[in-house]
């Protein structure tokens, strides 16, 4: 049985991040975060509505150099790294795959959906992107469902497939970190299963960082879970310990039981 | 109970509204396809006797002769206008497209904030220039300059034209692209961006792709455009019957031909059913390429969105 002491910020941590705050156009969306996300494990983030939960993975790759008025403070280093050190933040986006909550097929084969971030990085060896084609599909739990149909649009897949389809073209990323925002919202229950299993066995390869609405989500996941409200980080807890009535804050145990959010 | 039967059969003032706002619209909607009919109807009917009895289909199409004032052999040869035109438009093509397509991506890719907004108010802004207006700077401006740059006798030909037509079909052209660019949802350039794609890999990678049929639609337009032009091309071109050999050859459009030349003509007359024969070629080019534009743009919508329009309620009272 794990103690809920956090990890320390040492080489074991993916995600350390120290005191950050996102303001939009002036307006603070999320402060006071700190928190470390350790190396090879799924970490939960839980939190109703506007929390600040998927403002907190925009700032992890920062997506704020894109999104007018967004402002960041505070340090979050990936690998030890502030992130607004990096010169080159394409490449800090290339180690790190994203999963929004509403699935995008690209309006592309399923093929070159899985095939571009290669592409984008130069390869262009046919035969080297049918290995990683095949093997980022066969990862998220999809290669048997358009194996036959590779080259239609990726776009007009289900929406539980799009999903998945999004899920492997991440992963073929080959990112060191997995941010999933919500995945499940447009997924139906057995397919969330399925990807929930996917991403079991990822931890094993990369960190995973889980936004979920789900509490039971992760529960079932996560080793440790953050629990964001109105743009404030409640506490970092083991899972267990949250869902066993253990949090720190009446608030989470509130939350986790289904009084409010 | 009563009352309940009553309100359910209530036809009160929105249902009568929403009723008369349908008739309203539908007289609207009709109204586009009666004129267009109508003004088909009117130009074949002023040109048909001309095309079924008297025109010679080969001279039409094949004669660069287009004499129709001469006393003794009027002949009725389109070959040199539609060079002349194709010929302008071909080359304002050359011109419109690569400032068009760039101007749009800028606009709609790159630019942010006050400078887009400002791209966008000057670029309508010059879409709103009178043709004329255009016509008098080939004339005053461009032609002197080709004269002086070429070394040219005369600077009213295809060159001048053609870049005058072409800039005058940008604004256009580029306002269309960018409807094209803006159409594709911003969770796709979300999506390439948090890849790790560049703002240029978005671009040529992601967004060109989803928005290819808008931008070819875009394109169209602007040749639909050079070819209906008329004052423009009958300033610059030099306006002389010509099968143009080089850009610096001064040649005459169709749309030219019937603007100076009809109100010469005695209505009724050879030449005057020839002109509109002239128009009816015009009508059915700009209409083909038109359509094919709209095609073009529908092939876009229905290939991208999973989820179409929502059809429009029916009628049913």
């Amino acid at each position: 049985m794990s103690t809920a002491a956090p990890p320390s910020a040492d080489s074991d941590c993916a995600i350390d991040v120290v005191d950050l705050a996102i303001r939009y156009h002036g307006q603070l969306a999320l402060s006071g975060v700190t928190l470390q996300v350790p190396t090879h494990e799924i970490f939960g983030v839980i939190g109703p509505a506007n929390s600040g939960k998927t403002s907190f993975l925009r700032a992890i790759n920062r997506m704020d150099l894109l999104t007018a008025g967004m402002e960041v403070s505070g340090s979050v280093r990936v690998e030890g790294r502030d992130v607004r050190s990096w010169r080159n933040p394409y490449a800090l986006r290339q180690r790190i795959g994203v999963v929004f909550p509403l699935p995008v097929g690209l309006p592309m084969t399923i093929y070159e959906n899985v095939a571009l971030s290669s592409r984008l990085r130069g390869t262009r060896n046919k035969a080297d992107l049918d290995v990683i084609v095949e093997r980022c599909l066969r990862r998220a739990a999809l290669w048997d469902e358009v194996k036959d149909r590779l080259d239609s649009l990726g776009s007009l897949l289900s929406g539980g497939q799009q999903q998945r389809l999004t899920i492997a073209r991440a992963l073929s990323q080959d990112p060191s970190i997995l941010l999933l925002d919500e995945f499940s919202i447009a997924v139906d229950p057995v397919t969330t299963m399925r990807i929930e299993e996917v991403l079991a066995e990822l931890k094993s390869e990369m960190t995973i960082v889980l936004v979920t609405n789900l509490v039971q989500q992760a529960r079932r996941l996560a080793s440790q879970t953050a629990f964001f409200l109105t743009g404030e980080l409640v506490e970092v807890t083991e899972t267990e310990t949250m869902f066993e009535g253990g949090a720190k804050d009446p608030r989470t145990t509130a939350y986790v039981e289904g009084k409010f959010g | 109970m009563a009352d309940m039967t009553h309100a359910a059969d209530r036809r009160d003032l929105a249902w009568w509204v929403d009723r008369a706002m349908q008739v309203l619209v539908l007289a609207g909607g009709l109204s586009a396809i009666v004129f267009i009919a109508g003004i088909f109807v009117f130009i074949t009917r002023e040109g048909a006797g001309f095309v079924f009895d008297r025109l010679d289909f080969r001279e039409f199409f094949f004669s660069p002769r287009w004499t129709p004032t001469s006393s003794h052999n009027p002949t009725y040869g389109a070959l040199a206008l539609i060079a002349g035109t194709a010929s302008v438009t071909g080359l304002a093509m050359v011109v419109s497209v690569p400032f068009s397509l760039g101007a749009a991506i800028y606009i709609g890719e790159f630019a942010t904030g006050r400078v887009r907004e400002t791209l966008k108010v000057l670029v309508e802004l010059l879409a709103a220039i009178p043709s004329v207006v255009w016509g008098f700077i080939g004339l005053s401006i461009m032609n002197p300059l080709i004269i002086q740059v070429f070394d040219v006798p005369v600077g009213l030909n295809v060159l001048n034209s053609g870049i005058i037509l072409g800039l005058m079909a940008a604004p256009i052209m580029t306002t269309i692209a960018e409807d094209a660019l803006k159409a594709v949802p911003d969770t796709y350039r979300e999506a390439a961006e948090a890849m790790g794609a560049t703002r240029w890999q978005v671009t040529f990678r992601v967004v060109l792709p989803a928005a290819r049929n808008g931008l070819v639609a875009a394109t169209l337009l602007g040749v639909g455009r050079g070819f209906g032009e008329t004052m423009a091309v009958l300033m610059a071109s030099g306006h002389s019957i010509n099968l143009p050999t080089s850009p610096f050859d001064s040649v005459r459009a169709l749309t030219a031909t019937i603007a100076a030349e009809l109100g010469e003509t005695a209505a009724g007359s050879d030449h005057y059913q020839a002109l509109f024969t002239l128009g009816i070629f015009l009508f059915l080019v700009t209409f083909a390429i038109n359509f094919a534009a709209d095609v073009f743009v529908r092939g876009g919508r229905r290939k991208y969105r999973r989820r179409g329009r929502r059809p429009a309620a029916s009628a049913n009272p």
